[in-house]
């Protein structure tokens, strides 16, 4: 598979000198959505304003679709489109002027310009506002203009820089329907997220990033048992059997559970999902245990963002 | 990217920002309001008590100021519409297209010759009104109007050098207002500058507000020419100097910054 974003390496520094890229390493095989996972201040969108040619940086290389950032930026505009964190759609202009004066600066003829326009409106559910100034559009009606002003002519490399923060599930879900139709026509996306939800459910694969470089890789569910194996969870009914019940958990899992009193809980890591489970729960109503309630948890991404993070220390 | 597509998306540009005229055009309406107020204000309440050096009609002699004050306060447009532009983030769209990056300042640029144009045409109208005339013929009142037209170009590169330095509406309109009054005040546009205490005259009689203002009385034939000092008499070379010498000095300027955006 090749490569259509490549970054090795990449430095860059904000005006005052603080570190916003240090070493960021990328590699996106076409096709697909990339999570760039992150918090606040982690790098994220200095990342995609570097990649987007909106911004310079210092040491390092990088390539989209095919062209040199620094080098041949012009022919990266070519291929690529972005959706920022605000809707970068002129206000006064109509829904539809505004796809028609981007279709315009895509060197459409003004009315090949104004069929995409009148598509891209029908598909993102705006028909009935076109002829509406952008600045009376609910927050989700200008996302969706904005993301239909990237998609004018099909890019090879969308950047999605945060696209649904703030916006209400129905539109969200909008949002994620129509990059996954991109994604199916071929499109390779990158997407830039605090939401640990929308990663896991859009990225084939997610970088985290920390402190502006990646500090870890993986698909979806290689993050979460990086952090470890499944997790037994048992609660019993009377605390005075804490104690045994520990002794049985203990025995089964082959490792020293842990014990909150006050919730009369037992934690302890497993490997066969139904088998521990199953046996656990033979095993203690085979010693008069009674449980109220028993599961198997994996790590949620959350947990595994944090711990790879470092800003707070799970225990699992 | 070669000439032609530059030009291409510079009018595509200009579009945007006179549909932005049509689409919102309360701000045409203050831009069109001052200048008549201007008029009315200085023409009827304050004028009865101004004296025209050499004679002549006070209306006369304060139109060609308005003409010269309203493309100055133009700046304000400019610079307010280019961070309006550079703050919602629509910049970073235009920016991240395969389009010329000279479009956004030439597009504007040419916008502002358009509202220009039709600001001039509604002070024509409102001069006529009040009793202002060109006594010269048709061929030295379009002079006059290509003076006024070339001052707004190098005041739109103020314009959007101001607005590119600022990046905020608010704080244009905060630069702007404050330096556009005493401005236009200490110039030739209300009160001819021997009237003043001598050094207040002096700055008056060089600043290039004054330079097209008294260029502009000159081709139409209105009062108040002035004395007999060096930029008074040179007013048209001065009209001319002026607003090159600022292309050159703001124009690159703007261009840079611009580029520098992102880095």
């Amino acid at each position: 598979m090749t490569s259509t974003i490549v970054a090795e390496g990449l430095h860059q520094r904000y005006r005052g000198g603080a570190v916003a890229l240090d070493g960021f390493d990328l590699n996106v095989p076409e096709g697909i959505v990339h999570g760039l996972l992150g918090p606040n201040g982690a790098g994220k969108t200095t990342a995609v304003r570097v990649l987007a040619t909106l911004l310079g940086f210092g040491t390092g290389r990088a390539e989209v679709a095919g062209a040199d950032v620094r080098r041949d930026p012009a022919s990266v505009r070519e291929r690529i489109a972005l959706t920022g964190q605000y809707a970068a759609v002129d206000d006064l202009l109509s829904g539809r002027q505004n796809l028609v004066l981007f279709g315009r600066l895509h060197r459409m003829r003004a009315r090949e310009a104004g069929r995409r326009a009148d598509e891209l409106l029908e598909r993102f559910d705006l028909t009935g506002a076109a002829g509406r100034s952008a600045k009376t559009y609910s927050g989700g009606m200008r996302r969706r203009l904005d993301l239909a002003a990237s998609l004018i002519r099909r890019p090879r490399v969308l950047f999605l820089d945060e696209p649904t923060t703030g916006l209400d599930p129905r539109s969200r879900n909008q949002v994620w329907q129509a990059v996954r139709g991109l994604v199916a026509e071929g499109t390779t996306v990158l997407l830039t997220t605090q939401y640990l939800e929308e990663a896991d459910q859009l990225a084939g694969r997610i970088s985290v990033m920390d402190a502006g470089r990646v500090v870890a890789e993986g698909t979806p569910d290689e993050l979460k048992s990086a952090l470890g194996a499944d997790r037994l969870e048992v609660v019993i009914r009377e605390a005075g059997r804490l104690g045994d019940a520990a002794a049985v958990v203990g025995r089964v899992a082959r490792s020293e559970p842990d014990v909150d009193p006050d919730l009369r809980r037992l934690r302890v890591p497993v490997t066969d999902r139904v088998g521990a489970l199953t046996a656990v729960l033979h095993e203690l109503q085979a010693a008069g245990i009674t449980v109220a309630d028993i599961g198997v948890h994996r790590p949620t991404l959350d947990e595994a963002f944090l711990h790879l993070t470092g800003r707070v220390e799970v225990t699992a | 990217m070669s000439v032609g597509t530059a030009v291409a998306d510079g009018r595509v540009m200009a579009g945007r920002y006179l549909r932005h005229v049509v689409r919102a055009p309360e701000e045409l309406v203050i831009y069109f309001a001052l200048p008549i107020m201007f008029v009315l204000v200085f023409g009827y309440v304050f004028g009865s008590g101004m004296a025209v050096p050499g004679g002549g009609h006070y209306r006369e002699f304060l139109i060609p100021g308005v003409f010269v004050m309203t493309m100055f306060y133009g700046i304000g447009a400019t610079g307010t519409g280019i961070a309006v532009d550079l703050d919602r983030g629509v910049v970073d769209r235009f920016r991240s297209m395969p389009m010329a990056r000279s479009a956004l300042i030439t597009g504007r640029m040419a916008a502002d010759q358009v509202r220009a144009l039709l600001e001039i045409s509604a002070l024509v109208v409102t001069g006529l009104l009040v009793g202002w005339r060109w006594h010269l013929g048709v061929p030295k009142l379009l002079a006059a109007l290509a003076l006024l037209l070339l001052l707004r170009l190098a005041l739109s590169c103020v314009g959007v050098a101001l607005g590119m330095a600022a990046k905020n509406p608010d704080t244009v309109a905060t630069i702007v207002f404050p330096l556009a009054f005493p401005l236009s005040a200490i110039s030739n546009v209300f009160v001819a500058p021997e009237l003043m205490p001598g050094w207040l005259g002096v700055v008056s009689e060089w600043n290039p507000i004054s330079a097209t203002t008294t260029a502009v009385r000159e081709l139409c034939g209105n009062p108040g020419i002035g004395a007999d000092s060096w930029p008074a008499e040179h007013a048209l070379l001065l009209a001319v100097v002026w607003p090159v010498a600022l292309i050159v000095i703001v124009g690159p300027i703007a261009v840079r910054r611009y580029q520098r955006l992102g880095v």
